[in-house]
C-alpha cells in the first residue's frame, strides 16, 4: 500500500483534473450551487479518508459524484431531523433525483456545457457572468478573480452570492439551450470568454498590459466550449484568441511598453498559435456564412502570415473588414476598417473615415480612435491635428503603458516637421 | 485559506439562539474538516480593555464603544475561498439573530 502522502497527491490531482465535471453534475442532481459545491466538498474528504483504506476507485470520477450526493441526501435528512428550526434543511425543498440514470454518460458529458451556460445566463449581469464562469467553470478562487479584475474580494464574492441567488430565485434551468435559442445563448457564452480573454490580453486598467492568467483561463474554456460544442463561432473565436496570443511576446517590450503591431519583432511571434489558430479560424469560415468572431480570426490570421508589415495583404483584410460590418455593424469595426483602409490606400483616407465616425458623435470618447487619427495626421504631417488627438487620446487612457506610448507619441511630435510617410 | 467568522448579536439577543444549536453548528464544520477553533464569549461587560502607552499598562473595564451589536464569539474555519467561507458563515445560527463578519487571517510577514 503507497503511504498516505501519495493519496493526498492521488486526491489532489483528481480534484485539479475532475473537481469542475463532479461539481457540474452534482448541481445537476441536487439543484442548488451551494449545496453541491458541500457534497463536493464532503466527497473529496471522504476519498482523503476512505481511499488509503480500500484504495483508489477504477472511476473516481463516479465515486465522488455518487459520494457527494449521498452525503448532500444524508446530510439533508439529518438536518431535518436534528433541527427543525432550520428552514433550509426541509428535505422536501431539494429536487433531488432519486433514480440512478444520473451516471448516464451523455448526461455527465452535457454537465459542463450546462454549468456554462447556466453561469452565462442573460439573466444575471454580465459582471456576475464572468465571475460565476471563472469560480464554478475554471476553478479560480474569489479573491484570484478578485485579484484580477482588481476588485475587492468582497465586492466580487457579493456578486457571486447574488448570482446563485438569482439562480435559485429566478429558477433559471440547469440545461443546454434547444436549437430555436442556442445561437443567441451562445452568443452570451462567447461574449463572457472573450471578455476575460480582452482583461487578460489588454487590461483596461493597471500597469501591465497583459494579465496572462486571465488570457489563459479564457483559451481553456475556448478549448473546453469548441471540445463540447464545436460551433462554428466558437471555433471563430478561440482562433482569434490563439491568433492573438501569438503575438504576446513582442506587443510588450522588455521594460514593459506597448509595441504597436507594425513595429513588433515578428519573430517573438509564436508560430505554433498561428498555426493553430489559422486552422481553426479556416475551418469556422469553411462551416457555414462566417460570423463576427470567425472574421476577426481570418482577419488575425492575414496578419499573422505577412512576413513583415509590408507584406501584410490590405485588400483582403479590408475585404475581410467589409464582410464583418455587414454582419456586425458597429463603430468600433468601422475604426478598425479605416485603419485597413489606410493600410491599403495611405493615411489620408483613414483620417477621412476617422473623422467621418467623430463627426457621426460616435467613438468620440474611445481612446484608441483618437489615438489612430493622431496617428494619420502625424504621417500627413498634420501636426497641430495630431497634437491635439494625441492629447484627447491621453485624457482618455487609464493604462500605464498606454499612457506612456502617447506621451512618447506627442514628444516626438516637437521634433518632427513635415510628412514621414 | 483561514477565515475568521466573528459572531455579532445585540445584548438582549445574546442567548437568542440555544447553546446546543451552536454547538451542532461547530460540530457540522468540524465533522467537514473545516473548523480550526471556534468559542462564545461572556457578555461584553466582562471585558477590560488593556493598553500601553508609554511603557505603563492602562486597563478599563466594559464596553467602551457606543456600538449596540458586540462581539459574542468566534469560529475559526479553512475555507477555499471568500465565497466558501461566506456559505459556512451563513450557516452559523446567530446569523439569523445578528451578523457574521468574515475576514480572511492574515500571515505574519516574517
Amino acid at each position: 500500500m503507497p503511504p498516505a502522502d501519495s493519496f493526498q497527491q492521488t486526491v489532489t490531482d483528481v480534484y485539479q483534473s475532475d473537481s469542475r465535471r463532479v461539481l457540474a453534475t452534482l448541481i445537476r442532481l441536487l439543484g442548488d450551487f451551494d449545496v453541491a459545491e458541500e457534497a463536493m466538498h464532503d466527497a473529496f474528504r471522504a476519498a482523503l479518508e476512505q481511499w488509503p483504506r480500500d484504495g483508489v476507485p477504477s472511476n473516481p470520477r463516479a465515486w465522488l459524484v455518487s459520494t457527494g450526493r449521498f452525503k448532500a441526501i444524508d446530510g439533508l435528512r439529518r438536518r431535518a431531523r436534528f433541527d427543525q428550526l432550520d428552514e433550509n434543511a426541509a428535505a422536501g425543498e431539494l429536487a433531488v433525483d432519486d433514480d440512478e440514470a444520473w451516471a448516464d454518460p451523455e448526461s455527465v458529458q452535457d454537465d459542463r456545457l450546462r454549468l456554462i451556460f447556466t453561469c452565462c445566463h442573460p439573466a444575471l449581469a454580465p459582471d456576475a457572468q464572468v465571475a460565476l464562469t471563472l469560480r464554478e467553470v475554471c476553478g479560480l478562487t474569489t479573491e484570484e478573480i478578485a485579484h484580477a479584475f482588481l476588485t475587492p474580494a468582497p465586492t466580487l464574492a457579493q456578486r457571486i452570492v447574488r448570482a446563485k441567488a438569482k439562480i435559485r430565485d429566478a429558477r433559471i434551468p440547469y440545461q443546454v439551450p434547444q436549437s430555436v435559442e442556442l445561437p443567441e445563448r451562445l452568443d452570451a457564452v462567447l461574449r463572457v470568454i472573450y471578455l476575460v480573454f480582452n482583461e487578460g490580453y489588454a487590461a483596461s486598467s493597471g500597469d501591465s498590459v497583459v494579465r496572462h492568467d486571465l488570457s489563459a483561463e479564457a483559451i481553456r474554456l475556448g478549448r473546453l466550449l469548441v471540445e463540447l460544442l464545436p460551433e462554428p463561432e466558437a471555433l471563430g473565436l478561440l482562433a482569434l484568441m490563439l491568433l492573438h496570443d501569438s503575438r504576446r511576446l513582442a506587443r510588450m517590450s522588455a521594460d514593459g511598453e506597448v509595441v504597436l503591431l507594425d513595429e513588433q519583432d515578428r519573430s517573438l511571434w509564436d508560430r505554433a498559435l498561428i498555426a493553430e489558430g489559422t486552422a481553426l479560424a479556416e475551418r469556422a469560415l469553411r462551416a457555414g456564412p462566417p460570423g463576427p468572431y470567425a472574421l476577426q480570426a481570418a482577419i488575425a490570421a492575414v496578419h499573422a502570415e505577412a512576413a513583415e508589415p509590408s507584406a501584410t495583404d490590405c485588400v483582403k483584410i479590408v475585404g475581410l473588414y467589409d464582410d464583418l460590418l455587414a454582419v456586425n455593424p458597429s463603430p468600433i469595426v468601422e475604426l478598425n476598417r479605416a485603419v485597413a483602409v489606410a493600410m491599403r490606400d495611405g493615411p489620408a483616407a483613414g483620417a477621412g473615415l476617422i473623422e467621418a465616425i467623430l463627426a457621426r458623435g460616435e467613438l468620440t470618447g474611445y481612446r484608441l480612435a483618437h489615438a489612430a487619427h493622431a496617428e494619420f495626421c502625424r504621417r500627413l504631417g498634420r501636426i497641430e491635428d495630431a497634437r491635439a488627438s494625441y492629447e484627447r487620446a491621453l485624457s482618455l487612457t487609464r493604462q500605464g503603458p498606454e499612457r506612456r506610448l502617447i506621451e512618447r507619441r506627442l514628444a516626438a511630435l516637437s521634433n518632427s516637421a513635415g510628412p514621414t510617410d | 485559506m483561514k477565515y475568521l467568522c466573528l459572531v455579532y448579536l445585540e445584548k438582549d439577543k445574546w442567548h437568542a439562539v440555544p447553546d446546543r444549536e451552536c454547538a451542532n453548528c461547530g460540530g457540522g464544520l468540524r465533522d467537514r474538516g473545516m473548523l480550526l477553533a471556534a468559542e462564545p464569549l461572556h457578555p461584553v461587560e466582562t471585558a477590560a480593555t488593556v493598553r500601553v502607552r508609554n511603557g505603563r499598562i492602562s486597563v478599563h473595564d466594559g464596553p467602551f464603544a457606543e456600538t449596540k451589536e458586540h462581539l459574542a464569539g468566534f469560529y475559526l474555519i479553512e475555507a477555499r475561498d471568500l465565497n466558501e467561507a461566506i456559505q459556512a458563515a451563513a450557516k452559523i445560527p446567530p446569523a439569523r439573530e445578528g451578523s457574521i463578519e468574515v475576514r480572511p487571517v492574515r500571515e505574519l510577514q516574517p
